[in-house]
C-alpha cells in the first residue's frame, strides 16, 4: 500500500486517541490497536500485527517499539513514525507535566503520601509483570527453573545481565529449555 | 557477590549527551524489556538515582498512561536538563532500538519457524521474566523504611500481584482501587509522624 496522507493521519490520530489510554505501557492498547487497524480497517493482516509484538519483545529497547513496526507494516518509516510519535506524544507531555508539579512540591504531605503508598504496589506490579512473562500457558518446569535461577543471579550478583540473557538463548537453542 | 548498597547517588549526569548515550546503553541491553537493565545502570552502575528514588519515579511512570521506561527517562532527564534532557534521554532510549526492531522484522519473516532460533527466544524470555522478578526483589529493600509499616506494605504487595498475576484483573481498576487506599493510610501515617515531631 502506498502511504496517502489520510492513512498516516489516520495511524497518527489514532496513537493520539491511545496514549492517554496506554495505563502500564503501550502495549495495554494492542487489543484495541488489532481491532480498529486489522479487523476494521484491514491496514495490515493479523500475522503481521501479532509478529510485530513478537519482534519489539525479543529485541532490545521498550516493547512499546512494536507500535512502530505496526506502523511499518501499514505505511512504511512515515507509518512508523506516525504511529510512534502519536502514541508517546500524549502520554509523554502528560509524564513531564505530572513529574516536575510533583518535583516542585515534594515536601507535600501528599505527594509524599502518593510516593510511600504506591511503592509496595509497583513493586508489585514488577513482579506480577515478572510472573506472567515466567508462566504463559503450557510452561514447563526447566523454563520456570531459568526464570527463577535468572532472578536469584540478577538479585544477588553483579553478574552481567547480558551474560544472562545469553546463557538463556543458548540453553533454548540447545533445546534444554 | 554482595548486594548493591542503598547508598545516596553521588553521580549526575555532565551533559544531554551523556544521558543519550547512558540511555542508548541500557537500552540496547535490554532483551524482554528495559526495566531490569535501567535499575542496574541508573543505580548501580551511574549511580543517579538511589532504589528508593528509582522505585518512586518508577511509580509515577507506572499510574500515568504510555510505556513506564519512557515516562521514567523522560522524568529523569527533565530532572537534570529540563525539556532538553528528557528529550534526549527519551531519544537514546528509542532511536537505536527503534533502528534494531525495523531490521529485526525483515530477518523475523525467515527465522522465525526455524526451531533454534525459537528455542533461543524462549530461553531469552525466560531470563527476561526473572531479571524482572529479581529487579523486584532488589527493589524491595527499599520498602523498609515505608511509613506504612510493614504489615500494611505487605499486604498492599500480595493484593496488587494476586489481582493482576493470578485473577488477571484490568490494571485501570486495580490501581486506583489499592492505590488510593495506600495513599489515604500513607497520608495518615505521615500525619501522625509530624504530630509526634512536632510534639
Amino acid at each position: 500500500m502506498s502511504p496517502t496522507l489520510a492513512v498516516l493521519a489516520g495511524l497518527f490520530g489514532h496513537g493520539l486517541l491511545l496514549s492517554l489510554l496506554s495505563i502500564g505501557g503501550a502495549i495495554t492498547v494492542a487489543p484495541e490497536m488489532q481491532r480498529w487497524l486489522v479487523t476494521e480497517q484491514h491496514w495490515l493482516g493479523d500475522a503481521e500485527f501479532t509478529s510485530s509484538i513478537a519482534v519489539a519483545q525479543a529485541a532490545p529497547g521498550p516493547n512499546a517499539l512494536f507500535t512502530a513496526l505496526v506502523g511499518y507494516h501499514v505505511a512504511g518509516l512515515a507509518g512508523a513514525a506516525a504511529l510512534l510519535i502519536g502514541i508517546l506524544l500524549p502520554s509523554s507531555a502528560l509524564a513531564l507535566g505530572v513529574s516536575r508539579w510533583g518535583h516542585t512540591r515534594a515536601d507535600w504531605r501528599s505527594v509524599r503520601a502518593f510516593k510511600a503508598g504506591m511503592a509496595p504496589i509497583t513493586l508489585a506490579l514488577i513482579a506480577a509483570t515478572g510472573w506472567l512473562l515466567a508462566t504463559p500457558p503450557g510452561v514447563g518446569a526447566a523454563p520456570l527453573a531459568l526464570t527463577l535461577a535468572a532472578a536469584l543471579l540478577a538479585w544477588r550478583t553483579r553478574l552481567h545481565l547480558l551474560w544472562l540473557i545469553g546463557a538463556g538463548a543458548l540453553l533454548g537453542a540447545l533445546g534444554l529449555v | 557477590m554482595t548486594p548493591p548498597p542503598a547508598s545516596a547517588p553521588t553521580a549526575r549526569p555532565a551533559s544531554c549527551t551523556e544521558l543519550f548515550v547512558a540511555f542508548t546503553g541500557l537500552a540496547l541491553q535490554g532483551f524482554g524489556g528495559v526495566l531490569a537493565v535501567a535499575q542496574r545502570v541508573l543505580c548501580e552502575e551511574r549511580r543517579w538515582l538511589t532504589p528508593a528514588e528509582f522505585l518512586e519515579m518508577l511509580a509515577l511512570a507506572q499510574v500515568l498512561p504510555g510505556p513506564n521506561v519512557c515516562n521514567l527517562a523522560l522524568m529523569v532527564g527533565d530532572r537534570y536538563f529540563g525539556l532538553r534532557g528528557a528529550l534526549a534521554a527519551l531519544a537514546g532510549m528509542l532511536a537505536a532500538p527503534l533502528a534494531l526492531v525495523l531490521a529485526a522484522t525483515a530477518l523475523y519473516a525467515s527465522f522465525a519457524d526455524q526451531p533454534r532460533v525459537a528455542g533461543a527466544l524462549r530461553g531469552m524470555g525466560a531470563v527476561a521474566a526473572g531479571l524482572i522478578l529479581g529487579t523486584a526483589l532488589k527493589l524491595g529493600t527499599s520498602l523498609r523504611r515505608s511509613p506504612l509499616g510493614l504489615p500494611a506494605v505487605l499486604a498492599f504487595g500480595a493484593a496488587c500481584f494476586a489481582s493482576i498475576a493470578v485473577w488477571r484483573w484490568p490494571l485501570v481498576a486495580v490501581l486506583p482501587a489499592l492505590g488510593l487506599p495506600a495513599w489515604a493510610l500513607a497520608w495518615r501515617a505521615l500525619a501522625r509522624e509530624a504530630a509526634r515531631g512536632s510534639r
